[in-house]
Parts: structure tokens; C-alpha cells; sequence
């Protein structure tokens, strides 16, 4: 081979590809460890918040293939309730026991032979749930008035830390400019395609857990699950797969399950496997928070930025599950991103309401940052009179203030932001399209351009965690810098060179780029290196920040590597220096060979030095071992949290700058993304295609999070984005033109220079977005994600979210079919009916008659007066089933009116409505006019899925029930679809043209 | 008239791959289900199993088919392809390289449904255009790419126009 | 998301599924393409003791051309529909509205008949035959009969049909020559289910309109025509594309996650103007 240029740099086709391509890759549900495992599946919550009254396991433990059932009462005695920062006495255990805080909560596991059998045994298990009030959107949580998530806690707000740095208060008293916004950024989810997974083999003697899973870290989990199970480390060994389907972060939160998996083996004595589907994970495993944030900047009149005084409430879902409350804390370091700000008040707080726990999504915690802080530059720059680019160069922080460091601890190392400002504009080409735009408002289009930058931290430490402790807080406890990595590199007797990292990548290349790493500094080709990237907590290095996470691999995993190779490199040296005559440092490695340098033509195979450190151990040099097997830890730079409250939390900062063009239809709300340009300063890139691979990659999580995705929740807690059709990822047709460009600032901080740019867009892409919406409308309040509807109803001078509910609500009522913003429906109607009231009357109100009309009725008794149990089947298009139902009469008026109160509960679902009657004589008294009002309110899996024809489906019902009842009062039978038919032509009136 | 009892297991004998294989289905497994759990045929994964992501997708006698929607005794005497069926002696077809020299897939979950999707698609439609990809493309979710790379992949095959492609998929399918 | 336990049944002929369903059509869902059937499956929102595989009922297959109309057989995928050059020439409004019809990934095995006998009021093919006045063949073990599409469909999901019937055909109108057609859909995502689309056919001679029928998807609980019939007799352009989308304030649809009450009525307008755009443009007259 040619004496090739530097590996490090280049961008070479991934070692991970052939597998991957060709189906040979395994992943977490491709394994079969161990033999004889069975398959779980997890009975959860339907409520979004209700007490548990009653559980019943018989059937579904007596079923045939069914070899057991774990409930909370397990878990918690087979288990410790997993901890939170705080030490708050908010009970959190992986399976609910009396109460359920959220949509999809675990209430009970049942263990089969297969996945099939035990999705059987879960419809066999009956529980009786009183249904409480919930709380979904976190301000109304603040309130003292909102039910109480847990009970030992005084109020759902769960955390509360306020800040301040510089003179914030001296500031704000003289500022000549102050620009205030208020954004609530909603809850979005990264949704790998690859879903959890977890096989779980409990053992004895000693007691010990082997847990193999597509957990990623961080490994600051590890030590909350040998507490939940109540061993000594190392008694739960971890072990992650070859190949990952993805993780954003998301799969951090997987380590609740866990535990629970591995009581359900602990139980039930045998290895049991979980692998989560898609309708489990959108509910229940794990998703960003959403944030709402107050800012207010003190801007001079030329703009400049000043202070920034911030407030910030955390919706962390109904468990504040570590690491939250941190992605509160994870740009605290750079509370000004990339901007030179010296003056801060910060009021966090994070509360709990009936959501799924939040936790890691791509760019933890830094949406919901960015997203306030650019909408006030955005605002700042308009009430100013100043172009929002120049605004922005007059604030970034200059090239010569490198290093910088921020008030708040962050050292900003080195960049060059105005540089990257410069490239983004030219390759935006910004004059060009501020005349697109110029020419397209003359017409009358809505066409805006807006830009966004931000800094991205890589290679965290475990200090912005402990931020959310107060000083005394920390006092007591071990400081918190923590941030390595370890790797170990052995070359074979054969030659075989091995690399092991403790990096647990989910799919971005670190084969490719370790292999790369290791080609440069021991002068072979990548195809030589083989990279283990399983994590075996046994068998490999790890530390508490080990894994895939905040940008850690270019930082901090590779830094690792290349200290292992180094290593390896010098001892390759020493072996060789005696063969080739010359001293080590004359060495140099190259092509697969040592040659000695200076002229002298004589080489030796890496291939055989190896060998010789193994078959010849007796005629190494002095001083050298046998063997080439070389570990090394890269220690990252930080510190804790300071008496002040300062942190250095990361070991670099890169920086971004995004611009876009985008045109709004006027008639249909649709954002057209004309043009979107992302500049980064992330280092020296290592590959740079994997590079762009990942810039790409956060560009179309940010561009969903800011055009289409939202997890939705209904006021009552139902979730409403329940499946790939309601949660809206983008397809390939909606991913817009997209340029990337570069600019390379190497951070002195890292081994090889380079900083991060996996989270990028992710953070950044909805702030720009609507910044450009904000240029083209002229409209402040805008929250993402920026759909059709919502755009349509902001042009149409509606609130997006109109019918109801706050501001900028993550909870989305507006659009809803229902009253309330819950998944509520109301309605009513009227219809005349051949027979007096009194007849009417008996009919509606007898026992034998009510069983005849209501729909489905398999039997009903009056259990005392005005009190029915019925049983009914409900079947709309085969969609249905067995429901239980109680009736009660209230407020009779006999024959004038009344109201039935009914709670209906089956394996779909459950209702709870009231309608009242009311019957009017008409033709004096011959006929009666019936007219009826109802509200019900319909949770539950059926809601979930099928909310979009639930309002159809009511209307079915109801109109099955009065055909019912027109029938019986005519006293013949009559077409079932006669009835429905004269129902559809009511419901579309005279708009059908028949 | 064939019935099978929702309790009992059938016999249900294929090609899959061009291989005669055959396994016992009781009538609701999944043909996903029944091709990686029962014949350890791994490559094909699940993604959603409501027919949206496409990371299941074969092809099932020459029609692309989201194997989670399908139930494995409706694929007696049927040939399927899967993407272990794509390469040949670990030799990659023109997609295949494509794919990779174009960066078109990280955690690779979703690929083997794309690969299998892209290869009917261009035996289809030899030559189209990127607009055509990417409607082509719409019927897969990949969280990790967004789409560039498989974009850039595709029609690169499509405009080398060469013959492997149809060649590899049409032996496998025989 | 596994089903529950059911059997199978793969009739070979249409008198073993008719006998088949005549005797347990109750509890049986019949599968063709299987694409919605087989997701409410997997999330056990259906639990049908028996599952009818007609795909191998060879008679369902054909695709047969009477004088009036094309009569596309049960089996007839969306796929093989949006290739045909006969459905082209013949039905355009079909081929129009197929190209808005989920995936390339799910037409393959997608059926027209199934889609229709789905029933979800957002789906394009029953809007497209409603608005063709075709018409639906059924078959028990009994008798035949042919409904009409504006009395198939009841509500989300169910139609007329009864538990013992089977769809065998789908009767396609064949274009006259004077017909004009257009088909415009809003969806938030390439291949999603409209959030409105409108179909339209016409017969425009010398720049008047002496026929219009216009039809929605997505803002009711079946496909459902507005009633244009003032506008016979006027005259094609602009105008009277404006009088007929200011009708559309009379439809009711209901909300949902992705679209509110107003917006779909006022995507009902916008498309509607641009599909009569579409019809009373001869360049445009059908558009595909």
C-alpha cells in the first residue's frame, strides 16, 4: 500500500456497513443468550392518573403457557424504589402499585412462552381503576389547586434553584432597551427505530443479575439499578449488543425496565425477554421535556445584549426520573450560548404532572434553551430597528476573546463565530434572498429569512447534575466532575489488533473513526483494526460516564483511544529499535511496518513485532513486557460546581450558525422551507462524511420537532399521539434543500481537535424557523411545531390553540374534537317521537325496556333504585368488545326530564358521560319531542389510537341507542340500516345532494 | 379449501431467498415473526408493527409487502426476498455499495426494509427521477440520515443504469 | 401488538367464501390487502374469530370492461391500478386520486376494493367513486347485489355491507368523452391520509357547465358531495369557482390532532377552488 496521508480526517466507507447491509448486523432483539427465555409483555396504565382499586392476576397466571405474572406488589418487594437527586419522597418504583401518575404507566408483566401468549394473558388481567383528576400542562401543576401527583410531596413542583452571576440587578435598572418573550417549546421524542429491549437472567447463589439490553448509558444509571435490586456492584453486569437501531439519547431511560425485568426473573426463575413496542414506546419510554421559559434581555440601543434575567419551568413528566431535573442545568455553564453576556438572574424550577418522565433526547436539554434565547434575540433585533444578522455579530463572542469564559463556568476554548456568521451568510447568500424576499412581499407573499446561532457542548461531566443541588445540598456529598473514558487496544501473537471502548455507539460510525484513529497512530489500515463496541460491565473498562451521550465520542472516547494507541505505538517502537538498529524515537510506523528513519531502507512488520512480544518474550528489549495489550483512560477536563455556583461542564464548545428562507401559504398555512444553510465550528473533523452524516442527521430531528412531531397529551392525560400515524416523524419528501458548511476552530482541549456536532440542528433548527416565520408574519408568539393548522390559524388571526387552554400550550386542545381539551365529546339532538311522554318515559326508565334499547345489552339489572348494571357490547365495525357498565338516574323529573350518569369500562377503554333527557309534548301529548345533551368523556387505548373517528363513533352509538328507541315506541322492527342510514343523512344535513 | 384452527400450527414450506425452507405458523404469526424467530432469519426487523415504518418491508413473489401485516400461512409455496437475499456470496449489489459510499444509513435498522423496497422500486422504474425517490422513500421512516445519503444512493444506481440491481433481485426471486 | 388467536380459511372460490361467510361472517374479518386490517389486528382493536384470505379466489382477479363501466375485481391492487393504461384513458378521476393512495410499499398489496370497504372517510378511493357514481357489487351465498357508493358507506368504518357479504367488484364509471376531472388533496405528509381532498367531475361545453358533481374526503364521516347544481348552466372561470368554494362553509367536519374544524373547512375551500380551476382549464382537464 502507498504511503498514505493521514487516516484521521479522511472519509472512509464505515466498517460497520457490510454487516448492516446485509442483514448479518445483531441487535438487541436478534440475541438468544441464554436458553430457555420467555417473553414478556407489560400491562400499563390507560388512566393518565387514577388510583389502582383492585388487581386481579388469577386468569391471566392460570392460562396455558403463562408462567407468571409480576405486579407492583413484587416489584416492590423484590426492589428498592428507584432513587431521584433530591432524595424527595416521591415513590418511584418501575411498576405502578396503587396509583398511576401517567398514559402508560406499568401496572403489572406478564411472562409467557411467547410474546403472543402473554399479550393474551394481559387481557386477562382485571383491574378496577378510580379515575382522579389529572394534570398534563405544567404551569396549571404549579397551582395549589391542581391535584397532587404524590402524596408525600407538599406541591407538584418538585425542584426550585434560582442563580444569579454579575450585577443583573444594576443592569436591568439602567438598561435603555429591554425585550421580554415568554415560549412554551413542547415535548418532542427521537423515536430510534429500533425500539427497547431488555433480556433479564436473574441467578442465585450469590445472587446476581445479568441484564443484556440496548441500554447506552450513561452509566451514571448503574448505580441506581444495583440499589433498585438490592446488590452489590458487581452483581448486576450490564451487557449491550453488537449493533444498536438508535438511541438520541432516548435509551437512557430504558433502565427502569430494567429493573423490573430483572424482578420479574427474580420471581418467575427464568430468563424473561422484553422487547418494547412501537405503541409502549411512544407512551411510556421516554420523550424531551417541555419547557416554558420567561426571558427578558437588557439591551443597549445598539443592541448589544447585557443581561438576561430567565425563568424556567421543567415539565419533567410524572416522576422526576434521574438525570432530571439536569436538563434544566445542561447549558448553564453558557447561559448566554455563544454570545458575551456577564449579568444573569436564573429561576429554575421543575415540576411533575401526568406525562411520561422525560429524560436524554438528542441535544438534552438544549432545544428548549435555544429555542427562548433565539426568539429574544429575534424580538430584541425587530423592537430595535436592527437587522437580526448584525445583531447578532455585534453580541457573538469575537475571535480574539478565545478562550472565553462564561460568567456561569463554561470555558468557551476557542471559534471563530463571526467567521462561521460569515461563511453561513455567503453560502445562504443573503443579499440574494432578502431580494427573493423583498420581491415576494411585493406581491403579497409571505416569505421571511431567519438565522439562529448557538454553542454545543461535548464531552459533559456529571458537575451540571449536582448544579441542581443547592450548596448545602452538595456539602454533604462526593463533588461531581466526572467525565473519562477507557480504552484498551491488544495486537495478537497473529497480529490481530483489537480495540475496546466503552463508547456504546448507536449507529454513527465510532468502528470507522476508532479504526481510523488507531491506523494513524500505529501506522496500519483501518481494515486491520477490529473495534469491539459491546459493553460487557464484567469484562470492560467503564466508569460512570461511559457511554453514548453529550457528544462524548469525538471528545472523550477517541481521546481514549488514541492514548491506548499511542501506547501500543511505543511499545511497537522499543521492540522494533533493536531489529531495525536504531533508537525508539527513530521508529516510525507506517503501512504495516516499522521503519527505521534517517535514511536507513530496513523495515519489520508490525505483524511479526507482535508476534515476538508474544513467542519471544525472552528477547524483548529491557524493560519491555510481553505482549501488546495497552489501556488508557482520557480524564476530561472539568470541575464541579463552585461556591458560586460556577461549572465547567463540558470539555468543548463548538458553534452553529443556521439561516433559512421560508415561504408561508397564505390560503393553507404551509411552511415552505426554501433554503436552510447550518454552519458549524465543531473542530477538526475526524470523518468528515460521518460528520455531515450526523449534521444531516440533527437537521431532520430539529426540522420534525419544528414542522411536524409533538407528544400530545389530552387534559385528562389520555395520550393522543399514540402511533406512527399521530406521531409524525418526517418521510424523505419533506426534508428540505439543506447545505452544510464548515469551519474549523481545533479545540486545544481534545487529543485530535476535535469538538461536537451530534446534537447541532436538533437544537436549532426550530428557533431559526421561527424566526423566519416571525420575519415573513410580523407574529411574536409562535410555537412550534409549526403545522398547517396552527399556521393557518395564526394568519386567521385565531390562537392556535383557541378553543382553550394557555398560550403556547403543549397541550394542544385547540384542534381537539372535544370541549374541554380533554379527549371529552359533546353533543346532542332532538327527534319526535309517535307516543305521548309517559310512554316515552316508561320506556327509557324500565329495566326490560332499557335492556331492549340500550346497544349491545347482554343483561341489566337495577341493583337498588335508579341504579343499573348492565353489561353491553359495543361493536362499531368489528372495533369493540365487552363493556361494563354502571347507570345511575339522577335528578328525575318524571315525565319531564332526567339525567343518566353512566361509567362504562372495558379491554379498549373506558367512558364516563352524563346525558340529560328532556321530553316535551307535542300535539298535545299525542307525540312527545325527546331532546337530549351528553358529555362523555372517553379514555383509554380506544382514545389513544382512535381518536380521530371517536366522535363518530359516539354518534353511532347514541344513534343505535334512540333507533332503539323510536323502534320500540313504533312497535315493529325495523332495518337496522334504515335507522343508521337516516342517522348519516341527519349528521351531513343539507349539504349531501342526493 | 384450506382452514386452519386458530390453536393449531401449520406446516408452512416457502422460498425464502431462493432457498426452500419451511417452518410451523399458527394462523396469526406475524410473517415477521415467523421468518426471524422461527427460521432465524434476522436481517428483517421491526419497527412499528402498524405498517408505517416500512423496517419490515420484502418482498413477497415479486410484491413489496410490510412482513408485519402479513400473517406467515398466507405465504405457503410463496418466494420471498429479504435483504440477506440481496448480496450474493457476500458480494454487494450496485445498491448496496451505493449505500455505503453515499453515508445512507447509521444504526442500519431501518435499511434492510429500504434496500429491499429501492431494489423493486428500480426494477420498476429504472430511471427516476429524485422526486420519484423520495415518494418511494416516504413509505420508510429513518431516524438517523435524513434520507440524503440513500437519495444521493439511488440515483446513482439509477443513472449507472446497471444491470446487477435487476440481475441480483430477479435470480434470488426465481 | 400480536392479534388475538384466530383461525384461517383461504377459500378458493367466491361459492366457498360466500358459503364461508353465510354461515360464520360474524365473527370474521375478510382479508385482502391487509394493510389497515392487519394494523387493527396488531393493536387488538379487532378480535375476529376467523380470518377470510380471499387472495386466492381467482375470479376475484379480473379486471373486466362493460359498456359503462370498469369493473375492477376484489383482488385488483392499487399498484397494478395506477400502472394500467386502461385505468388512465378510462377512469382518470381513479388514476388520479391512486397517486395520492398511501406507498409505493403499501399499493403493491393494497386492494380498490378494500380501501373502499374500509370505509375511512379520509381515504381517497371511496371519495373518487362516490363522486364517479359508481357503484359496489356484493355477493353472499344467496344473491348479488350492486349498491350504489353514495348508500354504501355509513359512518367511519362501516358500511352497508352485511356480515355475510363479500365485496366481489368495484364498478368504475367509464369517462365520456366530454367528462372532466380533477382530484386535489391535502395531507401533512407524502402518502398520509388527506386532511381534505376534493374530487370533481364535469361536463363543461363551450366554456358552460352542464354537469358538476364535487365530493370531499376527510370532512365528514363518509365521503359526501356538496350540493353544485346552481351551477348548471353558468359559465366556467374564476367566478363561479369563488361561488361554488364559498359553499363549503356549510360542511361540518370534525376536528382532530392535526387539523382543527375551521382549517379543514377552509382547506375544503382552497382545494376546491383549485380542483375547478383544474376542470374549467382544458389544458388541465384531467389531471393525473
Amino acid at each position: 500500500m502507498e504511503t498514505q496521508e493521514s487516516w484521521i480526517g479522511r472519509s472512509i466507507p464505515r466498517k460497520e456497513d457490510p454487516a448492516l447491509l446485509t442483514g448479518a448486523a445483531r441487535y438487541m432483539d436478534d440475541l438468544s443468550p441464554v436458553e430457555g427465555i420467555r417473553y414478556a409483555a407489560i400491562l400499563r396504565s390507560p388512566h393518565g392518573h387514577a388510583e389502582i382499586l383492585k388487581i386481579d392476576v388469577s386468569a391471566a397466571e392460570a392460562m396455558p403457557g403463562v408462567t407468571g405474572v409480576v405486579t407492583g406488589d413484587d416489584v416492590a418487594r423484590l426492589s428498592q424504589p428507584l432513587a431521584n437527586l433530591f432524595g424527595l419522597k416521591m415513590t418511584y418504583y418501575p411498576c405502578a402499585r396503587d396509583r398511576v401518575r401517567y398514559y402508560g404507566e406499568p401496572v403489572a408483566v406478564v411472562v409467557a412462552d411467547n410474546r403472543y401468549i402473554a399479550e393474551d394473558a394481559l387481557d386477562a388481567i382485571s383491574i378496577e381503576y378510580r379515575p382522579l383528576q389529572a394534570v398534563v400542562d405544567p404551569e396549571d401543576s404549579t397551582a395549589s389547586s391542581a391535584p397532587l401527583l404524590h402524596e408525600a410531596l407538599a406541591s407538584n413542583v418538585v425542584h426550585s434553584r434560582s442563580f444569579r452571576y454579575g450585577e443583573p440587578e444594576t443592569i436591568f435598572a439602567t438598561a435603555k432597551h429591554l425585550t421580554s418573550i415568554k415560549t412554551h417549546y413542547p415535548r418532542v421524542a427521537s423515536t430510534p427505530m429500533e425500539t427497547f429491549g431488555v433480556i433479564a437472567h436473574f441467578q442465585s447463589a450469590p445472587d446476581r443479575y445479568t441484564v443484556w439490553s440496548n441500554f447506552q448509558g450513561p452509566f451514571t444509571m448503574y448505580p441506581l439499578m444495583c440499589a433498585a435490586l438490592k446488590v452489590p456492584s458487581p452483581r448486576v453486569r450490564l451487557i449491550s449488543p453488537p449493533a444498536s437501531g438508535g438511541s438520541f439519547g432516548i435509551k437512557q431511560a430504558i433502565y427502569p425496565y430494567i429493573v423490573l425485568l430483572a424482578v420479574a426473573s427474580r420471581k418467575l426463575g427464568v430468563p424473561i425477554k422484553w422487547t418494547e413496542d412501537r405503541l409502549e414506546h411512544l407512551a411510556a419510554s421516554s420523550c424531551a421535556s417541555d419547557r416554558v421559559v420567561e426571558m427578558t434581555g437588557a439591551f443597549t440601543k445598539e443592541g448589544k445584549l447585557e443581561a438576561i434575567a430567565i425563568k424556567q419551568l421543567e415539565n419533567v413528566g410524572a416522576y422526576l426520573r434521574p438525570p432530571e431535573p439536569a436538563g434544566l442545568y445542561r447549558f448553564h455553564a453558557t447561559l448566554s450560548g455563544p454570545y458575551d453576556v456577564r449579568h444573569f438572574t436564573v429561576e429554575n424550577r421543575a415540576v411533575v404532572t401526568n406525562q411520561m418522565p422525560s429524560g436524554l433526547n438528542r441535544g438534552y436539554g438544549g432545544a428548549q434553551y435555544c429555542y427562548p434565547l433565539e426568539r429574544l434575540m429575534q424580538r430584541a433585533a425587530a423592537e430595535l430597528n436592527i437587522d437580526p444578522v448584525e445583531l447578532r455579530r455585534r453580541n457573538l463572542i469575537p475571535t480574539a476573546a478565545f478562550p472565553y469564559e462564561c460568567i456561569s463556568g463554561g470555558l468557551l476554548e476557542s471559534g471563530d463565530y463571526q467567521g462561521a456568521l460569515d461563511l453561513a451568510l455567503r453560502k445562504f447568500g443573503i443579499d440574494e434572498m432578502r431580494r427573493m424576499r423583498d420581491e415576494a412581499r411585493a406581491s403579497g407573499r409571505l416569505f421571511g429569512v431567519g438565522v439562529a446561532c448557538s454553542v454545543e457542548a461535548a464531552g459533559s461531566n456529571l458537575a451540571y447534575v449536582n448544579l441542581a443541588l443547592t450548596g448545602e445540598q452538595r456539602a454533604g456529598r462526593l463533588p461531581k466532575s466526572g467525565g473519562s473514558s477507557t480504552s484498551s487496544l491488544t495486537i495478537d501473537a497473529l497480529g490481530g489488533i483489537v480495540v475496546r471502548i466503552d463508547g456504546a455507539p448507536a449507529g454513527q460510525g465510532h468502528e470507522t473513526v476508532v479504526a481510523q484513529i488507531v491506523a494513524e497512530e500505529i501506522g496500519v489500515s483501518p481494515d486491520d483494526v477490529t473495534v469491539m463496541t459491546e459493553l460487557d460491565t464484567l469484562r470492560d473498562s467503564w466508569s460512570v460516564s461511559s457511554g453514548n451521550y453529550a457528544n462524548r465520542f469525538s471528545t472523550t472516547v477517541v481521546g481514549a483511544v488514541g492514548l491506548a494507541a499511542r501506547a501500543a505505538a511505543t511499545k511497537l517502537r522499543r521492540i522494533a529499535a533493536p531489529l531495525l538498529d536504531v533508537e525508539p524515537e527513530a521508529v516510525v510506523l507506517r503501512n504495516g511496518k516499522a521503519h527505521a528513519s534517517g535514511g536507513k531502507n530496513v523495515a519489520v512488520s508490525i505483524r511479526s513485532l507482535a508476534a515476538k512480544s508474544h513467542w519471544d518474550t525472552g528477547g524483548l528489549p529491557e524493560g519491555v513486557s510481553a505482549g501488546i495489550s495497552e489501556t488508557a483512560t482520557m480524564t476530561q477536563l472539568g470541575k464541579d460546581v463552585d461556591e458560586q455556583d460556577r461549572l465547567r461542564s463540558a470539555v468543548t464548545y463548538s458553534f452553529q450558525c443556521d439561516l433559512a428562507a421560508v415561504e408561508v401559504d397564505r390560503q393553507t398555512g404551509s411552511v415552505n422551507i426554501l433554503k436552510y444553510v447550518t454552519v458549524h465550528d465543531a473542530g477538526r473533523l475526524l470523518n468528515p462524511q460521518l460528520a455531515d452524516g450526523q449534521i444531516w442527521g440533527g437537521f431532520a430531528h430539529g426540522l420534525g420537532a419544528a414542522m411536524l412531531e409533538r407528544v400530545v397529551y389530552g387534559r385528562d392525560g389520555t395520550l393522543l399521539s399514540t402511533t406512527f400515524v399521530d406521531y409524525m416523524c418526517p418521510t424523505a419528501v419533506e426534508i428540505p434543500p439543506f447545505e452544510i458548511g464548515h469551519v474549523t476552530s481545533p479545540s486545544p482541549n481534545t487529543l485530535f481537535g476535535a469538538k461536537g456536532l451530534g446534537d447541532g440542528c436538533s437544537m436549532l433548527t426550530p428557533a431559526v424557523i421561527a424566526n423566519a416565520l416571525d420575519d415573513a408574519l410580523g407574529i411574536p408568539d409562535l410555537a412550534p411545531p409549526f403545522t398547517p393548522d396552527r399556521m393557518w390559524s395564526l394568519l386567521s388571526g385565531l390562537s392556535p390553540d383557541a378553543d382553550k387552554g394557555p398560550r403556547d400550550s403543549a397541550t394542544r386542545e385547540t384542534t381537539l374534537p372535544f370541549a374541554d381539551g380533554g379527549t371529552v365529546l359533546k353533543g346532542g339532538d332532538e327527534l319526535d317521537l309517535a307516543a305521548p311522554p309517559e310512554q316515552v318515559w316508561r320506556l327509557l326508565f324500565d329495566v326490560e325496556a332499557m335492556q331492549r334499547i340500550l346497544p349491545g345489552c347482554k343483561d341489566l339489572a337495577e341493583t337498588e333504585p335508579d341504579h343499573f348494571a348492565a353489561t353491553i357490547v359495543i361493536d362499531i365495525a368489528g372495533i369493540g368488545g365487552e363493556y361494563v357498565a354502571d347507570i345511575r338516574i339522577r335528578e328525575k323529573d318524571e315525565p319531564r326530564q332526567a339525567t343518566l350518569v353512566s361509567n362504562v369500562s372495558g379491554r379498549l377503554g373506558f367512558g364516563q358521560g352524563s346525558a340529560t333527557v328532556t321530553l316535551s309534548p307535542l300535539d298535545d301529548g299525542a307525540r312527545t319531542r325527546l331532546a337530549y345533551r351528553y358529555e362523555a368523556r372517553v379514555g383509554g387505548k380506544v382514545a389513544g389510537i382512535g381518536h380521530r373517528l371517536l366522535g363518530s363513533v359516539v354518534r353511532v352509538v347514541l344513534g343505535e341507542f334512540f333507533g332503539a328507541l323510536e323502534e320500540q315506541i313504533a312497535a315493529k322492527p325495523s332495518g337496522l340500516l334504515r335507522r343508521l342510514r337516516r342517522r348519516a343523512r341527519l349528521l351531513a344535513k343539507a349539504i349531501l345532494s342526493r | 379449501m384450506k382452514r386452519i384452527a386458530a390453536d393449531e400450527k401449520t406446516r408452512v414450506a416457502f422460498r425464502l431467498n431462493g432457498r426452500p425452507r419451511e417452518g410451523y405458523a399458527e394462523p396469526r404469526m406475524l410473517l415477521v415473526d415467523f421468518i426471524r424467530h422461527e427460521l432465524g432469519a434476522l436481517g428483517t426487523h421491526v419497527g412499528c408493527e402498524h405498517g408505517v415504518c416500512g423496517a419490515c418491508t420484502v418482498s413477497i413473489d415479486g410484491r413489496i409487502a410490510r412482513s408485519c401485516l402479513v400473517y406467515a400461512v398466507q405465504i405457503d409455496d410463496a418466494s420471498v426476498m429479504t435483504v440477506e437475499g440481496l448480496a450474493v456470496e457476500g458480494k454487494l449489489t450496485a445498491l448496496q455499495s451505493a449505500f455505503t459510499r453515499h453515508h445512507a444509513l447509521q444504526c442500519g435498522f431501518c435499511t434492510a426494509g429500504i434496500l429491499i423496497s429501492t431494489t423493486m422500486f428500480l426494477e420498476q422504474n429504472p430511471h427516476p427521477t429524485e422526486d420519484a425517490v423520495r415518494h418511494m422513500l416516504s413509505g420508510h421512516i429513518c431516524r438517523c440520515t435524513a434520507y440524503n445519503g440513500m437519495v444521493q444512493a439511488i440515483l446513482e444506481v439509477a443513472n449507472a443504469a446497471s444491470p446487477s440491481i435487476v440481475d441480483t433481485a430477479g435470480s434470488v426471486e426465481g | 401488538m400480536k392479534p388475538v388467536k384466530f383461525a384461517y380459511a383461504r377459500p378458493q372460490e367466491l361459492s366457498e367464501l360466500t358459503e364461508l361467510l353465510h354461515s360464520e361472517g360474524e365473527d370474521a374479518r375478510i382479508l385482502a390487502g391487509g394493510l389497515s386490517l392487519g394494523a387493527m389486528l396488531n393493536m387488538r382493536l379487532v378480535t375476529p374469530r376467523l380470518l377470510v384470505d380471499i387472495n386466492h379466489v381467482q375470479t376475484l382477479q379480473r379486471t373486466q370492461n362493460a359498456a359503462e363501466y370498469v369493473q375492477t375485481g376484489a383482488l385488483v391492487r392499487q399498484a397494478d391500478a395506477l400502472l394500467s393504461p386502461e385505468i388512465a384513458r378510462d377512469v382518470p378521476l381513479l388514476r388520479a386520486a391512486l397517486s395520492h393512495v398511501g406507498h409505493f410499499q403499501t399499493r403493491s398489496r393494497g386492494t380498490l376494493a378494500g380501501s373502499i370497504a374500509h370505509a375511512d372517510p379520509s381515504a381517497e378511493l371511496p371519495l373518487a367513486l362516490t363522486v364517479l357514481g359508481g357503484a359496489i357489487e356484493l355477493a353472499s351465498r344467496r344473491r348479488s347485489r350492486v349498491v350504489n357508493a353514495d348508500s354504501f358507506f355509513l359512518s367511519p368504518l362501516r358500511t352497508v355491507r352485511r356480515p355475510d357479504e363479500v365485496v366481489t367488484a368495484i364498478r368504475w364509471p367509464r369517462r365520456r368523452n366530454d367528462e372532466r376531472f380533477a382530484f386535489r388533496e391535502f395531507a401533512l405528509r407524502a402518502g398520509d391520509y388527506a386532511v381534505v381532498a376534493v374530487a370533481c367531475k364535469a361536463r363543461v361545453a363551450k366554456g358552460v357547465v352542464e354537469d358538476l358533481r364535487l365530493g370531499f374526503a376527510g370532512v365528514a364521516d363518509t365521503p359526501i358531495l356538496l350540493d353544485v347544481s346552481f351551477a348548471c348552466g353558468e359559465r366556467t372561470g374564476e367566478g363561479l369557482a369563488d361561488a361554488i368554494s364559498a359553499r363549503t362553509k356549510a360542511l361540518e367536519p370534525t376536528a382532530d390532532l392535526h387539523a382543527s374544524r375551521d382549517y379543514r373547512r377552509q382547506l375544503a375551500a382552497v382545494l376546491t377552488k383549485a380542483a375547478l380551476m383544474d376542470v374549467f382549464t382544458p389544458k388541465l382537464e384531467s389531471v393525473s
